[in-house]
């Protein structure tokens, strides 16, 4: 019999301020993962400067390429298909990955694969989780998204929830700022929270009344706003470590609620997080906990790969790729691509 | 020899192959749809009709700023790509000097202008002294008034070139003192044949780059940079 030759995809992601490469083999299999971030430069700005970033991405884009082929030890002439972010992200940004990408598969005859940013997030569970399959609910939350779905098939996902304003990560940003924590705020929150009483400030819960799945982040964030422009009006000091902890308590638990609510309301056992939220310790502990009670498997990438990367891109890109998905010369970038959309 | 050239700094998009001293293919649209969805097809169009084997480009030349942010990224992105999948040096090619190229030996003065927004133009000056092509003014982005005065100075007659006259033809008749002539519809916008020509007089030159290496030349900060800049410089 024929022995089954092994599939490599080369993924590439610029959607936000992470230029970013890797080899996968076989859909799961990272062989390399390289990730060179613009973190430092935005953080000047207070946030991620899109004309800025583009531009970086332009220098880093050939670099990152060359090295995930060679840290994998592989050539563009043993890869299978090339896999690249076409959104949802920042136009710029993701106009120098995707003009790359295709020049690239062009060049060597390669099929091209467009990815949903937000699926590669999703996928992302798939690299340390060899057993975790479709179907399972994933919550899905970063600084540009805040979704709950299920997660039906490869590539195939039916929304029950999203935010109807800010998305997690922003929130987590804008209150990091008005307590003069700096960006990127979600790590900086997450680290002086520790220190913090979680119950000394109670806020109102991030949900929408009818919509027991969507999320809104906007409230919460006003109500930081308008608790430290009280207390400075009383001339009174604000304990930072407590206002962080307690904000972040009434975003985790509503992102924790929501969650197993859709896992039991549908009857998944399975629950994925994924996106650069997921990463939080206190919404882990707080899932992890939960799922516990309710006899919920809790699945979560790594730090490494929560964060924007482009292994996740080339494991969702494998899974479109076998399906037969295939963008031609004139693939766009598409800054609100919906998640689902092709 | 064999080049690519790729022009892609405005609303136009161009691209050509030059083999030897001879254009076998340009393709050049000037028209609304975005480059990112054209400007590949358009390669792979050139590559076709010319049975090109991609392999046997020596190398691509790009029109390498200054013009659109956005639209010198897909070319220079899309020339990058090329150049690490083929394994071929990168020409980089101002685009402004293309422009003026386009204008081989004409007795003029030569001046592109290309519209910058904001009251400014980017541009420079040239003229030939037999077949070389003197830099007068090298590539800037500068106010048109300043650039009137500028070529007022010359007393020479002047061409001008570019998707900046339609914007200021007007202005630039008002405050122009030297005789001026406007280049015909064949001559007054970035083509890619002339990317590729010029490219392939750099590559004999010797002024090749890695594919790693190139980056557009924008010829201006981002404007969070400026606002920055002017608020540090403020502060001190």
């Amino acid at each position: 019999m024929e022995q089954k030759k092994d599939c490599y995809i080369l993924g590439i992601e610029s959607s936000c301020d992470e230029t970013a490469a890797a080899v996968v083999k076989n859909g799961r299999e990272i062989c390399s993962n390289i990730i060179s971030s613009q973190i430092d430069l935005h953080t000047l700005y207070g946030g991620v400067v899109p004309e800025i970033a583009s531009r970086k991405h332009m220098e880093k884009i050939n670099q990152v390429i060359e090295e995930a082929l060679k840290v994998a030890g592989t050539t563009l002439d043993q890869m299978d298909a090339i896999a690249v972010t076409y959104g949802p992200g920042l136009v710029g940004s993701l106009l120098v990955g995707v003009s790359a990408a295709k020049a690239i598969a062009y060049a060597k005859k390669l099929p091209l694969v467009g990815v949903h940013h937000i699926e590669g997030h999703v996928a992302a569970n798939f690299i340390e989780h060899p057993e975790l399959e479709p179907p399972f609910i994933c919550l899905i939350v970063s600084g540009g998204h805040t979704h709950l779905v299920i997660v039906k098939d490869y590539g195939e996902f039916e929304i029950l929830g999203r935010t109807r304003d800010d998305a997690a990560g922003e929130a987590f940003d804008k209150v990091a700022r008005s307590i003069g924590l700096g960006y990127p705020g979600g790590p900086k929150i997450d680290k002086i929270a520790k220190e913090g009483n979680p119950n000394a400030i109670v806020f109102p819960k991030a949900k929408v009344d009818g919509a027991p799945f969507d999320f809104s982040f906007s409230g919460i964030k006003s109500s930081v706003l308008n608790y430290l422009n009280h207390a400075k009006m009383r001339g009174e000091t604000v304990n930072s470590a407590d206002l962080a902890a307690s904000f972040q308590r009434a975003v985790v638990d509503v992102l924790v609620e929501h969650a197993v609510l859709a896992a039991k309301q549908y009857g998944f056992h399975k629950l994925a997080m994924a996106g650069g939220v997921a990463s939080n310790s206190a919404l882990r502990i707080a899932m992890s906990q939960a799922c516990e009670k309710e006899k919920i498997q809790l699945y979560y990438p790594s730090p490494i790969y929560c964060t924007d990367n482009a292994a996740m891109i080339g494991v969702a890109g494998y899974y479109e790729f076998i399906k037969g998905t295939r963008h031609g010369w004139n693939l766009n970038a598409v800054p609100g691509l919906k998640l689902g959309e092709r | 020899m064999k080049i690519l050239g790729i022009e892609s700094s405005s609303l136009v998009a161009s691209v050509a192959i030059l083999t030897d001293d001879v254009i076998t293919a340009e393709y050049t649209v000037n028209f609304k749809k975005t480059h990112s969805q054209t400007l590949l097809p358009m390669i792979d169009e050139v590559v076709r009709m010319t049975e090109t084997n991609l392999e046997e480009i020596d190398a691509i030349a790009v029109s390498g700023g200054p013009g659109s942010f956005t639209g010198l990224r897909i070319g220079s992105a899309t020339a990058k790509g090329l150049g690490l999948a083929l394994e071929k040096p990168l020409i980089h090619v101002p685009t402004i000097e293309a422009m003026a190229y386009g204008c081989f030996r004409s007795n003029d003065m030569i001046c592109p202008i290309m519209d910058a927004r904001r009251n400014q133009v980017y541009t420079g000056i040239y003229w030939f002294e037999g077949e070389t092509m003197k830099e007068v003014l090298k590539p800037c982005a500068m106010d048109l008034c300043d650039l009137i005065k500028e070529i007022n100075k010359y007393q020479r007659e002047v061409l001008f070139l570019g998707d900046g006259i339609p914007v200021y033809r007007e202005k630039m008749i008002q405050i122009l003192e030297v005789p001026y002539h406007f280049a015909p519809s064949f001559m007054n916008r970035q083509r890619g044949a002339v990317v590729a020509e010029l490219g392939a007089k750099y590559y004999v030159e010797g002024r090749i780059e890695h594919a790693r290496e190139h980056l557009p030349d924008y010829l201006r900060k981002s404007q969070a940079e400026r606002e920055r800049e002017a608020k540090l410089h403020a502060s001190t």
